[in-house]
């Protein structure tokens, strides 16, 4: 939890996250819509919305694409051994590329020896291969080791919800 | 899907603006109107071609704890450890990947205590050792999908 959000400002939030866990009605004035929801004037709700924004609580309020229907059927997980010090430099560096969806630093552990994750998409297997190739490249020598994990059944999609206990 | 469908995929994964009338800033940037982008978005949603539309939030700063972690699972009890995992709430996505390490999936709970509960159940339910990978660092978070 960020300290920049106060307690009343968090418990706002988590209604918010309730309210708009499924979806914004789309409505011409969504912000009425809230504001009648939240109790708060209109203006008090596009400000809360907007503080929750900048601290990055909310990443944005946009449309999330099927990107299986849109033709984007392969995705990688691109793993990498990278040196511990060079890695604020080389996540900034991954996450930066256009085709990559998510760049995180994970722990090493016995038997797996990856610390920096990149997951890419694309139309089709040659894409996400030269997306790696490409990633390779950038790493050059500060890399010692790289696998990708391409996913090949999806089991389980539910996405993460605000836990019952959270709220 | 027309080119004004496709426009407006694109411009709303970059986001509404946080102003008193988005829809109207939207319809004036594509040159069309609010209650034609409204429908679209409607139809679009119907279609399946967008599975969502609203805040995207960053979870874990609204609480809880998170884990993304793996198990190598023999093929013949693959499709049984799946099943077990379905069944559990806290396991928000799982995917099979072609590697040894072959069942990626993330965790969501309410605290801490039920994150390492949940790894443990697992392990006990599945009888094999889970790989787990916390976070320690994000350097990025943007789904990005061109049409």
């Amino acid at each position: 939890m960020s300290v920049c959000i106060s307690r009343s400002e968090s418990s706002l939030a988590q209604r918010l996250v309730v309210l708009t866990q499924a979806g914004l009605p789309l409505v011409e004035d969504p912000w009425a819509w809230l504001a009648g929801e939240l109790e708060l004037s209109v203006e008090s709700t596009l400000d809360l919305l907007k503080r929750l924004q900048a601290e990055g609580a909310i990443r944005r309020i946009a449309a999330v694409p099927n990107h299986y229907r849109l033709g984007y059927c392969h995705n990688g997980m691109t793993v990498w051994d990278v040196r511990d010090t060079d890695m604020p430099r080389l996540g900034a560096l991954l996450g930066a590329q256009p085709f990559v969806s998510h760049c995180y630093r994970r722990p090493r552990r016995p038997g797996w020896r990856y610390n920096l994750f990149a997951m890419v998409h694309g139309r089709s297997r040659e894409e996400i291969d030269s997306y790696r190739e490409h990633l390779r490249y950038l790493l050059g020598d500060a890399c010692a080791a790289d696998d990708m994990l391409v996913s090949s059944r999806i089991l389980k999609k539910t996405g993460l919800r605000l836990s019952p206990a959270a709220r | 899907m027309d080119d004004l469908d496709r426009r407006l995929i694109n411009r709303l994964q970059l986001g509404l603006p946080l102003v008193r009338h988005p829809w109207q800033v939207l319809a004036d940037e594509l040159q069309s109107s609010a209650r034609e982008l409204l429908d679209r978005v409607h139809n679009l949603l119907e279609d399946g071609v967008l599975t969502r539309f609203g805040p995207m939030f960053d979870i874990e700063r609204l609480g809880g704890a998170f884990t993304l972690a793996a198990l190598s699972v023999p093929e013949v009890r693959f499709d049984e450890v799946a099943g077990q995992l379905h069944a559990l709430p806290e396991v928000a996505h799982n995917y099979r990947r072609e590697h040894p390490w072959n069942m990626w999936f993330v965790l969501g709970c309410a605290s801490e205590q039920d994150l390492s509960d949940t790894l443990q159940r697992i392990e006990t339910l599945t009888g094999l050792p889970v790989l787990n990978l916390p976070k320690e660092e994000t350097y990025h978070v943007g789904l990005y999908f061109p049409v």
